[in-house]
Protein backbone atom coordinates (compact mmCIF):
# COMPACT_ATOMS: atom_id res chain seq x y z
CA UNK A 1 0.00 0.00 0.00
CA UNK A 2 1.13 3.22 -1.07
CA UNK A 3 -1.84 5.94 -0.65
CA UNK A 4 -1.69 9.74 -1.19
CA UNK A 5 -4.54 11.39 1.31
CA UNK A 6 -5.67 15.24 0.17
CA UNK A 7 -6.53 17.14 2.84
CA UNK A 8 -9.18 19.74 1.65
CA UNK A 9 -10.03 21.98 4.61
CA UNK A 10 -13.74 23.11 3.59
CA UNK A 11 -15.89 25.95 4.68
CA UNK A 12 -18.88 26.65 3.30
CA UNK A 13 -18.16 25.52 -0.43
CA UNK A 14 -21.02 23.83 -1.73
CA UNK A 15 -21.04 25.03 -5.31
CA UNK A 16 -17.65 24.28 -6.13
CA UNK A 17 -16.54 21.85 -3.70
CA UNK A 18 -18.52 18.20 -5.46
CA UNK A 19 -16.74 19.31 -8.75
CA UNK A 20 -13.20 20.07 -7.28
CA UNK A 21 -13.49 16.27 -5.39
CA UNK A 22 -14.99 14.61 -8.39
CA UNK A 23 -11.84 15.70 -10.67
CA UNK A 24 -9.13 15.45 -7.95
CA UNK A 25 -10.09 11.49 -7.40
CA UNK A 26 -9.28 10.68 -11.04
CA UNK A 27 -5.63 11.46 -9.60
CA UNK A 28 -6.38 10.96 -6.24
CA UNK A 29 -8.50 8.13 -4.63
CA UNK A 30 -7.59 9.12 -1.46
CA UNK A 31 -9.63 12.49 -0.55
CA UNK A 32 -10.50 13.68 3.28
CA UNK A 33 -12.76 17.04 3.55
CA UNK A 34 -12.48 18.50 6.49
CA UNK A 35 -15.78 20.29 7.43
CA UNK A 36 -15.43 23.53 9.68
CA UNK A 37 -18.89 24.02 10.70
CA UNK A 38 -20.30 24.15 7.42
CA UNK A 39 -24.07 25.49 6.91
CA UNK A 40 -24.92 25.03 3.50
CA UNK A 41 -24.86 21.36 3.05
CA UNK A 42 -21.40 20.89 1.48
CA UNK A 43 -20.71 17.49 3.93
CA UNK A 44 -23.26 16.07 1.91
CA UNK A 45 -22.30 17.20 -1.76
CA UNK A 46 -18.31 15.64 -0.31
CA UNK A 47 -19.97 12.72 0.59
CA UNK A 48 -21.69 12.25 -2.52
CA UNK A 49 -18.52 13.14 -4.74
CA UNK A 50 -16.60 10.71 -3.09
CA UNK A 51 -14.54 12.13 -0.38
CA UNK A 52 -14.55 11.07 3.49
CA UNK A 53 -15.82 13.77 5.35
CA UNK A 54 -13.96 14.72 9.06
CA UNK A 55 -16.41 17.27 10.44
CA UNK A 56 -15.81 19.49 13.00
CA UNK A 57 -18.44 20.34 15.69
CA UNK A 58 -17.80 23.72 15.73
CA UNK A 59 -16.04 26.11 13.44
CA UNK A 60 -12.40 26.31 14.27
CA UNK A 61 -10.37 28.06 11.48
CA UNK A 62 -8.82 26.52 8.51
CA UNK A 63 -5.37 25.68 10.18
CA UNK A 64 -7.55 23.49 12.48
CA UNK A 65 -8.94 22.07 9.88
CA UNK A 66 -5.37 21.12 8.18
CA UNK A 67 -4.32 19.59 11.46
CA UNK A 68 -7.24 17.61 11.71
CA UNK A 69 -6.80 16.40 8.49
CA UNK A 70 -3.15 15.97 8.51
CA UNK A 71 -3.86 13.67 11.72
CA UNK A 72 -6.98 12.27 9.62
CA UNK A 73 -4.16 10.77 7.21
CA UNK A 74 -1.70 9.84 9.75
CA UNK A 75 -4.03 7.16 11.12
CA UNK A 76 -4.02 4.80 7.61
CA UNK A 77 -0.99 2.44 7.60
CA UNK A 78 -0.51 2.49 3.95
CA UNK A 79 -0.28 6.59 4.05
CA UNK A 80 2.60 7.81 2.09
CA UNK A 81 1.84 11.47 1.51
CA UNK A 82 -0.14 14.39 2.31
CA UNK A 83 -1.31 16.94 0.13
CA UNK A 84 -3.08 20.18 0.93
CA UNK A 85 -5.65 21.29 -1.49
CA UNK A 86 -7.97 24.19 -1.22
CA UNK A 87 -11.52 23.51 -1.78
CA UNK A 88 -12.49 26.75 -4.01
CA UNK A 89 -10.67 25.03 -7.40
CA UNK A 90 -8.19 27.63 -7.40
CA UNK A 91 -5.04 24.87 -7.25
CA UNK A 92 -4.63 22.92 -10.60
CA UNK A 93 -4.32 19.01 -9.75
CA UNK A 94 -1.58 18.48 -12.79
CA UNK A 95 0.83 20.96 -10.42
CA UNK A 96 -0.47 18.54 -7.57
CA UNK A 97 0.53 15.40 -9.06
CA UNK A 98 4.12 16.91 -10.13
CA UNK A 99 4.64 17.39 -6.63
CA UNK A 100 3.79 14.58 -5.45
CA UNK A 101 6.10 13.27 -7.64
CA UNK A 102 8.85 14.97 -6.54
CA UNK A 103 8.12 13.82 -3.16
CA UNK A 104 8.19 9.74 -4.42
CA UNK A 105 11.79 10.54 -6.79
CA UNK A 106 12.87 11.45 -2.88
CA UNK A 107 13.97 15.19 -4.15
CA UNK A 108 12.80 16.51 -0.69
CA UNK A 109 10.39 15.98 2.18
CA UNK A 110 7.97 18.62 1.38
CA UNK A 111 7.09 20.32 -1.24
CA UNK A 112 5.47 23.77 -1.25
CA UNK A 113 3.30 25.37 -4.31
CA UNK A 114 4.52 28.53 -5.83
CA UNK A 115 2.30 31.48 -8.16
CA UNK A 116 5.26 33.72 -8.76
CA UNK A 117 8.00 31.01 -10.19
CA UNK A 118 6.57 31.25 -13.68
CA UNK A 119 4.22 33.61 -14.89
CA UNK A 120 1.25 31.22 -15.61
CA UNK A 121 -0.89 32.94 -12.83
CA UNK A 122 -2.85 36.25 -13.32
CA UNK A 123 -2.46 38.00 -10.14
CA UNK A 124 -3.12 41.76 -9.42
CA UNK A 125 -0.50 44.19 -8.64
CA UNK A 126 -2.23 44.49 -5.08
CA UNK A 127 -1.98 41.23 -4.41
CA UNK A 128 0.83 40.70 -5.39
CA UNK A 129 2.53 43.48 -3.61
CA UNK A 130 0.89 41.75 -0.11
CA UNK A 131 1.93 38.46 -0.87
CA UNK A 132 5.69 39.04 -1.89
CA UNK A 133 6.01 41.38 1.16
CA UNK A 134 4.54 38.30 3.17
CA UNK A 135 7.56 35.97 2.06
CA UNK A 136 9.99 38.83 2.52
CA UNK A 137 8.86 38.78 6.34
CA UNK A 138 8.73 34.99 6.65
CA UNK A 139 12.04 35.04 4.96
CA UNK A 140 13.73 37.35 7.46
CA UNK A 141 11.62 35.51 10.21
CA UNK A 142 12.92 31.97 9.51
CA UNK A 143 15.57 32.04 6.89
CA UNK A 144 13.64 29.90 4.03
CA UNK A 145 14.26 31.29 0.78
CA UNK A 146 10.70 31.63 -0.08
CA UNK A 147 8.92 33.19 -2.96
CA UNK A 148 5.39 32.19 -2.00
CA UNK A 149 4.64 32.06 1.33
CA UNK A 150 0.66 31.89 1.33
CA UNK A 151 0.46 28.92 -1.38
CA UNK A 152 -2.49 26.59 -0.01
CA UNK A 153 -1.06 23.40 -1.99
CA UNK A 154 1.69 21.82 -0.45
CA UNK A 155 3.05 18.02 -0.43
CA UNK A 156 4.24 16.15 2.29
CA UNK A 157 5.93 13.14 2.92
CA UNK A 158 4.63 10.47 6.27
CA UNK A 159 7.61 12.00 8.46
CA UNK A 160 6.68 15.05 7.61
CA UNK A 161 3.02 14.89 8.10
CA UNK A 162 3.61 13.64 11.43
CA UNK A 163 5.96 15.96 13.28
CA UNK A 164 3.48 19.19 12.40
CA UNK A 165 1.70 20.80 14.51
CA UNK A 166 -0.68 23.60 13.64
CA UNK A 167 -1.68 25.55 16.57
CA UNK A 168 -2.72 29.15 14.70
CA UNK A 169 -6.53 27.79 13.99
CA UNK A 170 -7.14 31.12 11.74
CA UNK A 171 -4.88 32.23 9.26
CA UNK A 172 -1.75 32.75 10.40
CA UNK A 173 -1.02 28.76 10.10
CA UNK A 174 0.67 29.53 6.51
CA UNK A 175 3.37 31.26 8.61
CA UNK A 176 3.62 28.86 11.15
CA UNK A 177 3.85 26.04 9.28
CA UNK A 178 7.07 28.13 7.50
CA UNK A 179 8.66 28.58 10.84
CA UNK A 180 8.30 24.74 11.45
CA UNK A 181 9.59 24.08 8.79
CA UNK A 182 12.50 26.07 9.16
CA UNK A 183 13.12 24.31 12.69
CA UNK A 184 13.14 21.18 11.85
CA UNK A 185 15.66 21.74 9.56
CA UNK A 186 13.42 19.58 6.20
CA UNK A 187 14.21 19.21 2.69
CA UNK A 188 11.95 21.38 1.35
CA UNK A 189 11.95 22.90 -2.87
CA UNK A 190 9.17 24.99 -4.13
CA UNK A 191 7.29 23.76 -7.03
CA UNK A 192 5.56 26.74 -9.85
CA UNK A 193 1.82 26.02 -9.42
CA UNK A 194 -0.63 27.91 -11.54
CA UNK A 195 -3.27 29.47 -9.44
CA UNK A 196 -6.90 30.45 -11.01
CA UNK A 197 -8.51 33.03 -9.70
CA UNK A 198 -12.05 32.44 -10.93
CA UNK A 199 -14.81 34.92 -9.47
CA UNK A 200 -16.08 32.61 -6.96
CA UNK A 201 -12.29 32.00 -5.19
CA UNK A 202 -11.96 36.11 -5.42
CA UNK A 203 -15.19 36.20 -3.48
CA UNK A 204 -14.19 33.57 -1.08
CA UNK A 205 -10.14 34.74 -1.42
CA UNK A 206 -8.75 36.38 1.91
CA UNK A 207 -9.55 40.35 1.63
CA UNK A 208 -5.95 42.22 1.89
CA UNK A 209 -7.31 43.64 5.02
CA UNK A 210 -6.59 39.95 6.54
CA UNK A 211 -2.99 40.00 5.81
CA UNK A 212 -3.47 42.45 9.03
CA UNK A 213 -5.35 39.63 11.00
CA UNK A 214 -2.54 37.14 9.95
CA UNK A 215 0.40 39.51 11.54
CA UNK A 216 -1.70 40.08 14.69
CA UNK A 217 -2.30 36.34 15.17
CA UNK A 218 1.60 35.91 14.78
CA UNK A 219 2.87 38.62 16.87
CA UNK A 220 0.28 37.87 20.02
CA UNK A 221 0.73 34.21 20.32
CA UNK B 1 17.01 64.60 36.92
CA UNK B 2 13.23 64.82 36.24
CA UNK B 3 13.65 63.45 32.56
CA UNK B 4 15.88 60.91 33.75
CA UNK B 5 13.15 59.59 36.54
CA UNK B 6 10.92 59.75 33.59
CA UNK B 7 12.92 57.79 31.36
CA UNK B 8 13.46 55.09 34.43
CA UNK B 9 9.61 54.96 35.40
CA UNK B 10 8.32 54.58 31.23
CA UNK B 11 11.39 51.32 31.09
CA UNK B 12 10.04 50.01 34.30
CA UNK B 13 6.29 49.95 33.03
CA UNK B 14 7.26 48.27 29.89
CA UNK B 15 8.99 45.68 31.37
CA UNK B 16 7.60 44.90 34.36
CA UNK B 17 4.23 44.69 31.90
CA UNK B 18 6.04 42.94 29.53
CA UNK B 19 7.33 40.43 32.41
CA UNK B 20 3.49 40.17 33.50
CA UNK B 21 2.26 39.31 29.50
CA UNK B 22 4.81 37.00 28.34
CA UNK B 23 4.75 34.73 31.31
CA UNK B 24 1.94 32.05 31.91
CA UNK B 25 -0.32 30.86 34.52
CA UNK B 26 2.26 29.62 36.49
CA UNK B 27 2.25 30.58 40.06
CA UNK B 28 5.25 32.87 40.53
CA UNK B 29 3.39 35.34 38.48
CA UNK B 30 0.20 34.80 39.83
CA UNK B 31 2.07 35.65 43.14
CA UNK B 32 3.62 38.76 41.10
CA UNK B 33 -0.16 39.73 39.57
CA UNK B 34 -1.12 39.25 43.19
CA UNK B 35 1.07 41.62 45.17
CA UNK B 36 0.58 44.25 42.48
CA UNK B 37 -3.08 44.38 43.08
CA UNK B 38 -2.59 44.31 46.70
CA UNK B 39 -0.05 47.43 46.43
CA UNK B 40 -2.96 49.12 44.33
CA UNK B 41 -5.62 48.71 46.84
CA UNK B 42 -3.54 49.89 49.87
CA UNK B 43 -2.42 52.93 47.72
CA UNK B 44 -6.16 53.63 46.74
CA UNK B 45 -7.48 53.45 50.55
CA UNK B 46 -4.30 55.45 51.75
CA UNK B 47 -4.97 58.13 48.90
CA UNK B 48 -8.68 58.49 50.23
CA UNK B 49 -7.36 59.16 54.04
CA UNK B 50 -3.74 60.75 52.62
CA UNK B 51 -4.18 62.61 49.30
CA UNK B 52 -0.84 64.80 49.95
CA UNK B 53 0.85 61.20 50.64
CA UNK B 54 0.04 60.25 47.00
CA UNK B 55 0.70 63.73 45.63
CA UNK B 56 3.90 63.80 46.93
CA UNK B 57 4.60 60.59 46.04
CA UNK B 58 3.95 61.48 42.11
CA UNK B 59 5.90 65.13 42.39
CA UNK B 60 9.06 62.90 44.10
CA UNK B 61 8.65 60.47 40.57
CA UNK B 62 7.87 63.30 38.44
CA UNK B 63 4.77 62.72 37.54
CA UNK B 64 2.77 65.42 38.57
CA UNK B 65 -0.65 65.12 40.63
CA UNK B 66 -1.73 62.30 42.46
CA UNK B 67 -4.36 61.20 40.06
CA UNK B 68 -1.95 60.96 37.60
CA UNK B 69 -0.40 58.32 39.16
CA UNK B 70 -3.07 56.21 40.12
CA UNK B 71 -3.93 57.13 36.52
CA UNK B 72 -0.81 55.44 34.97
CA UNK B 73 -1.39 52.86 37.61
CA UNK B 74 -4.78 51.75 36.17
CA UNK B 75 -3.57 52.04 32.75
CA UNK B 76 -0.52 49.34 32.98
CA UNK B 77 -2.72 46.71 35.19
CA UNK B 78 -5.36 47.00 32.53
CA UNK B 79 -2.85 46.42 29.70
CA UNK B 80 -2.39 43.17 32.45
CA UNK B 81 -5.39 42.09 32.64
CA UNK B 82 -5.73 42.72 28.72
CA UNK B 83 -2.64 40.15 28.34
CA UNK B 84 -3.90 37.96 30.59
CA UNK B 85 -7.23 37.58 29.40
CA UNK B 86 -6.03 36.54 26.10
CA UNK B 87 -4.05 33.87 26.96
CA UNK B 88 -6.19 32.35 29.03
CA UNK B 89 -8.27 32.75 26.00
CA UNK B 90 -5.86 31.50 23.96
CA UNK B 91 -5.30 28.34 26.30
CA UNK B 92 -8.98 27.42 26.40
CA UNK B 93 -9.25 27.86 22.73
CA UNK B 94 -6.59 25.30 22.08
CA UNK B 95 -8.09 22.96 24.73
CA UNK B 96 -12.04 23.08 22.67
CA UNK B 97 -9.65 22.65 19.38
CA UNK B 98 -7.88 19.57 20.83
CA UNK B 99 -11.54 18.46 22.02
CA UNK B 100 -13.15 19.03 18.86
CA UNK B 101 -10.27 17.40 17.04
CA UNK B 102 -10.83 14.16 18.82
CA UNK B 103 -14.75 14.62 18.51
CA UNK B 104 -13.86 14.92 14.42
CA UNK B 105 -11.46 12.04 13.85
CA UNK B 106 -13.16 9.48 16.64
CA UNK B 107 -16.69 9.50 14.44
CA UNK B 108 -14.80 9.77 11.02
CA UNK B 109 -15.34 6.45 8.99
CA UNK B 110 -12.19 4.61 8.13
CA UNK B 111 -12.11 3.20 4.68
CA UNK B 112 -8.37 2.02 5.37
CA UNK B 113 -9.84 -0.63 7.67
CA UNK B 114 -11.32 -2.91 4.40
CA UNK B 115 -7.99 -3.44 2.74
CA UNK B 116 -7.80 -6.50 5.82
CA UNK B 117 -10.95 -7.97 4.45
Amino acid sequence: MNRTWVVIPMYNEATVVGSVIQSLRTVFPQVVCVDDGSSDGSQDIARTAGAVVVQHPINLGQGAALQTGIEFALQDPGMRNVVTFDADGQHRIVDAAAMVARLDAGEADIVLGSRFLDDRTQIGPMKRLVLKTAAVQSRMATGLDLTDAHNGLRAMNREVASKLHLTQNRMAHASELVHQIAEMKLRWVEHPVEIIYTDYSKSKGQSLLNSVNILAELFFR
Amino acid sequence: MLLIVQIVLVLAVILVSFVLMRGGANARHLAIRRIMLMIFAVAAVASIFFPHVLTSLASFLGVGRGTDLVLYATIVSFFVFMATTYQRFRHAENALTALSRRIALDEAPKPWADDRR
